[in-house]
């Protein structure tokens, strides 16, 4: 069972990154959203939207084509740096990137939304500059809801399969993580590993909500 | 709005209805390298058995083997190996009297058509220049045993292992080269013959046990009858040509 804790530590990794790039993703397109009024706003809203509402095998597709290594990304990846993402750990952080990136984005965009436009404004009459009123007042505004957005967007990148397994194959110890780890243990009629993998993931996801939990009550600043 | 969605659950629902497996279907787990031949022979044998529908599962051979140990509604069991149909036997799942061999195939090394380099021998895929091999994972899928037999009868399986890209079932061993994410694939002779466009067989590889598929009716089965009836249709001559249409030999 000593294996077990591979796959974990690589879906933590894996989550722990994709969690990462979204909260700059989905910060800056949550934001954007919120301030900007352009034509095609709400179309781009929907595409911005659409990893959550589209089958995960769906965007697999997608990303295969688009990555692979005779793709248009995947060759020009592949000509200027030797880059071959297929079947690595860097694939499914990609995946999981994109599956979970909507949670973010929909929290961050509601979020902003919500900040008193008058504080920016006095803020701004005192002299302070755009980055300085984005960083000191509606960022910290938005936070709490920032932060669930993030919270939930890595649990959903912790359960990622069907792209995962599409664009980053099942390698273990290199590309297999926990939920593609209990599905081929469940294939292969490994019912002790299926087991001990199905606890390790339930304990993990409780950890994660109560860490949640204690996260978000306690270290945003109160909202009146 | 009432109307609209009142009209869309119908349908839906409609929808639901026709697609749920009635009581007369026929529900064959079958290898997924069978995937094109069966699916051409469900309509040969509905036609003969009038009333009867088939419904084919294709997947790997052992995850086929694990639905069926828990209990999954199949009526036939084709697999790709006599390992598995052995495993099946062993745990009583299928009626080891009715258990038939109907088709022979061969292990094949597959490149990608456009810029893939065929190796000579199986000792030239240890070479740098092989990085990423697709194998079906010996765990569950029969064609990744035969290729883990093979490669450590030739005392190569230390050093190609690394290089393994394991797949779910033969078939997206096939997609990884034809797409040529994998600089080689080891598929089934049949599953080359598929994609002759895409990639291109460069050795036939001699298995130490032949490649030889057993089917056999499940013990559970509802339809006794319609179940032997199809493990007899598949060893008919007519089911036979197809099989031998799509390169599958005769036992």
């Amino acid at each position: 069972m000593q294996g077990a804790w591979v796959p974990l530590l690589l879906t933590l990794k894996v989550a722990g990154w994709s969690t990462g790039l979204n909260l700059l993703l989905g910060v800056s397109a949550g934001f954007a959203m919120a301030r900007l009024r352009f034509a095609g706003r709400e179309f781009l809203d929907a595409v911005l939207t659409l990893p959550m509402v589209m089958p995960p095998t769906v965007l697999g597709y997608y990303l295969l084509v688009l990555i692979g290594s005779r793709g248009p990304i995947g060759a020009w990846l592949k000509q200027s740096f030797g880059i071959n993402l297929i079947f690595t750990w860097q694939a499914a952080v990609i995946a999981a990137t994109i599956v979970a990136f909507p949670l973010v984005y929909k929290a961050a965009r509601a979020a902003f939304e919500t900040v008193e436009p008058q504080l920016e404004q006095a803020a701004r009459v005192l002299g302070i500059s755009e980055a300085g009123v984005f960083f000191r007042v509606s960022l910290p505004l938005a936070w709490r809801g920032i932060l669930a957005g993030l919270l939930l967007a890595f649990a959903r990148a912790t359960g990622e399969f069907g792209a995962t397994l599409m664009v980053a194959g099942s390698i273990a110890g290199k590309t297999q993580t926990l939920s593609i780890a209990v599905y081929e243990a469940v294939q292969a009629g490994q019912d002790d590993t299926a087991n001990f993998l199905v606890v390790l993931t339930s304990v993990t996801c409780i950890a994660v909500l109560l860490a949640a939990g204690w996260l978000v009550p306690g270290r945003t600043p109160r909202q009146t | 709005m009432k109307i609209a969605l009142s009209r869309v659950l119908g349908a839906t629902l409609a929808l639901t209805i026709c697609v749920g497996a009635s009581a007369s279907d026929l529900i064959v787990s079958a290898a997924a390298s069978l995937t094109h031949a069966f699916q051409e022979l469900g309509p040969v044998f509905e036609t003969a058995n009038p009333g009867t529908r088939v419904q084919f599962n294709f997947g790997a051979s052992g995850a086929l083997l694990q639905q069926i140990a828990k209990g999954a509604p199949a009526d036939v069991f084709a697999s790709a190996d006599q390992e598995t149909m052995d495993q099946a036997q062993s745990q009583q799942l299928i009626q080891a009297a009715n258990r038939r061999n109907f088709a022979l195939n061969a292990l094949v090394v597959i490149v990608p058509a456009v810029g893939g380099q065929a190796p000579k021998t199986l000792a030239d895929l240890a070479q740098a220049r092989y990085k990423r091999i697709a194998i079906g994972l010996p765990a569950s899928v029969p064609v990744g045993r035969y290729t883990r037999s093979v490669l450590e009868q030739a005392g190569l399986w230390s050093a190609i292992e690394p290089k393994i890209i394991g797949a779910q079932n033969v078939r997206q061993a096939l997609d990884y080269t034809a797409r040529g994410e994998v600089d080689a694939g080891f598929v089934y002779a049949t599953d080359a013959a598929l994609m002759p466009d895409k990639v291109k067989v460069a050795l036939t590889v001699p298995t130490p046990k032949p490649v030889l598929y057993p089917i056999a009716p499940i013990t559970s089965s509802t339809q006794a009858d319609t179940a032997q009836k199809f493990v007899v249709f598949i060893q008919s001559a007519p089911a036979q040509s197809v099989l031998a249409r799509y390169g599958f030999g005769k036992p």
